[in-house]
């Protein structure tokens, strides 16, 4: 009985508790059974109740009837630790709930757990994590991506039906595509970002990360939306629809001839060129587009990013909440406080970015940088007067080995090459499993080959177009042939 | 490679301390990474307006009522110190 609960989608249980088929208090306690046992690191905190045995009468017409959900570990929740994976906030229970996590809650959702992630989502493999790393199951030596390692993991290992996570240039999509999941960056403002802990508040989206299309589809659809605590939030103009599309006709998709090989596995490219076969042979035209730009988009990316961080982590001085090393006056707590706080990729980004933004270099690096970020968004306009979509691989590689990077940051940044530039432009991606490829990346593989890992197609469209990216994705899904996640062998 | 004065200098204004082994080690991976960064000096960028922000929005106000804030216990149950109901600190001398 348990394992057929897990083999439901979000979508799926939603449908069959309305229907009475099955119970929200067994389907979370089948989940909560394996998250308590998990051994991969993809949870912080795990709810030790069942908040489903004794609900209110009327909760089976709520949209998502119980539908459990992990929740990365970015949200703030009311009372239940919220530490964005740093040692500085540990033990700190918010006095709120994050906008985008209550709405999924008043739509019926039951929290499993708070998820790893990279420390203040400052990572690609999720090993900045400042309390454990996270393996990935499809392979427990490689790394899980990030910086929603966690969520993704725990999605892939059938620790949570769904998950939420948060993107600043690419920490949904890039852990969805190294993990064979569907994640989607919505278009910057459409989720509130209130009770999200900051990153880099010019970027920082919410999103799913689900087995596949239509799941992505029902959580935007209860997440996203206007709120007037954050006054960046737009929403979506329309309401989030299921998708439904069973074919691409008339749909253009460009495919960027800027793109630089040569820092991309072969396994990912011949995934990605047959990926752009079967667009074709869905009805979809494909035409060469250019963004002469984007190559930029990590420099620019690199200055913007952490300069925000910089000035979003300065709340973190031992006077409000968190951990407080105390010091000889009022400096030295501040400065030991952050010493003993942040981990190392949190000082680096804190001090590129108070680099980046110090008298004398202002101009040359935050200054152009915000340049090279209109000129990137220039060329998506340009680009989106030719198709309808752009696709390109989410990440350049598979997942990685532990330990791989984590001497060279510069290496771990490559990560994110293809996914910055969409988070730039404020543009919503989607990541959708495209097929195998072998461990060392150098080759197409099959479901079944020995250890063959993941990887993703990267679609983005115009601000505001997520019915009809989440219908391309869709359509795009069908025609692939399922890679059994982890949680199914 | 940045100089190790920078580093200091730049840690100084970020309030965050840092031991001689991670000033050495920043002053090489932060030179790595500027290193990359500094390709967009190359870029030809006269006459482009800086984006800060992607959503074209101007003054999102709301209504200007009373209404209810967080209880001040609330907000203080978090602090590492707290004096006569407000954030106590080291004092702010030497």
């Amino acid at each position: 009985m348990s394992a057929d609960l897990i083999a439901l989608s979000a979508a799926q249980a939603a449908v069959a508790l309305h229907a009475g088929e099955i119970d929200a208090a067994e389907l979370f306690s089948a989940y909560a059974d394996r998250v308590a046992g998990e051994q991969i690191g993809a949870y912080l905190w795990r709810e030790e109740g069942n908040p489903l045995v004794e609900r209110p009468a009327d909760f089976r017409s709520t949209p998502l009837a119980g539908v459990p959900i992990a929740v990365k570990d970015l949200f703030c929740m009311e009372g239940v630790p919220s530490t964005a994976a740093s040692k500085i906030l540990e033990g700190y229970l918010p006095p709120y709930t994050a906008t985008s996590i209550a709405r999924l809650q008043a739509a019926g959702a039951s929290v499993l757990g708070k998820t790893n992630m990279d420390e203040f989502a400052m990572g690609s493999s999720n090993e900045n994590s400042g309390y454990k790393t996270v393996k990935n199951p499809w392979d427990e030596t490689r790394v899980p991506g990030g910086s929603s390692g966690g969520s993704a993991a725990a999605v892939a290992a059938g620790l949570a039906p769904w998950a939420t996570g948060t993107d600043t240039g690419g920490s949904i999509r890039q852990p969805a595509s190294l993990c064979g999941l569907v994640g989607l960056k919505p278009t910057y403002g459409s989720v509130s970002r209130y009770g999200m802990i900051a990153f880099a508040s010019s970027l920082d989206q919410a999103g799913p990360i689900t087995r596949d299309v239509t799941d992505a589809a029902l959580m935007l659809k209860y997440m996203q939306g206007k709120d007037e605590r954050d006054s960046t939030s737009t929403g979506l103009p329309d309401e989030v629809e299921l998708p439904s599309a069973t074919d691409l006709n008339g749909k253009r998709f460009g495919v960027p001839s800027t793109i630089d090989w040569s820092g991309v596995q072969p396994g990912v490219k011949a995934v990605f060129d047959a990926a752009v076969e079967r667009l074709t042979a869905l009805g979809a035209e494909v035409v060469e587009i250019t963004l002469p730009h984007a190559e930029h988009g990590l420099s620019a990316y690199y200055l913007i990013a952490p300069a925000e961080a910089s000035a979003n982590l300065a709340r973190f001085d031992g006077v409000r909440f968190g951990l407080r090393s105390e010091g000889e006056g009022l400096t030295a707590m501040y400065e030991n406080t952050r010493h003993d706080g942040f981990g190392a990729e949190v000082k680096r980004r804190i001090m590129l970015g108070t680099y980046a933004l110090s008298s004398g270099y202002y101009d040359a690096y935050y200054g152009r940088a915000q340049l090279v970020r209109t000129k990137i968004a220039d060329d998506f306009r340009a680009a989106f007067n030719k198709c309808d979509f752009v696709v390109t691989p989410t990440s350049p590689t598979v997942a990685f080995k532990v330990g791989e990077r984590v001497e060279d940051p510069l290496a771990m940044y490559l990560s994110d090459l293809f996914t910055v530039p969409m988070s730039l432009a404020g543009i919503p991606a989607i990541s959708v499993p495209a097929g195998l490829a072998t461990p060392d990346g150098a080759a197409q593989a099959a479901p079944g080959d020995d250890g063959a890992l993941p990887v993703g197609l990267q679609i983005a469209g115009p601000a505001h177009s997520e019915n009809a990216l989440l219908d391309a994705a869709f359509a795009f899904e069908r025609a692939t042939e399922h890679m059994p996640a982890p949680w199914e062998r | 490679m940045i100089e190790r004065k920078d580093v200091e200098y730049v840690a100084r204004l970020a309030r965050l301390r840092l031991s001689e082994e991670e000033q050495e080690r920043m002053a090489r991976e932060l030179g790595a990474v500027l290193g990359y960064i500094e390709h967009i000096e190359e870029l030809d960028l006269s006459g482009v307006e800086p984006t800060s922000h992607v959503v074209d929005l101007v003054n999102s106000l709301r209504s200007d009522e009373v209404r209810e804030s967080l209880p001040r216990e609330a907000a203080l149950a978090n602090a590492p110190e707290v004096v006569d109901n407000g954030f106590a600190v080291p004092a702010a001398g030497s």
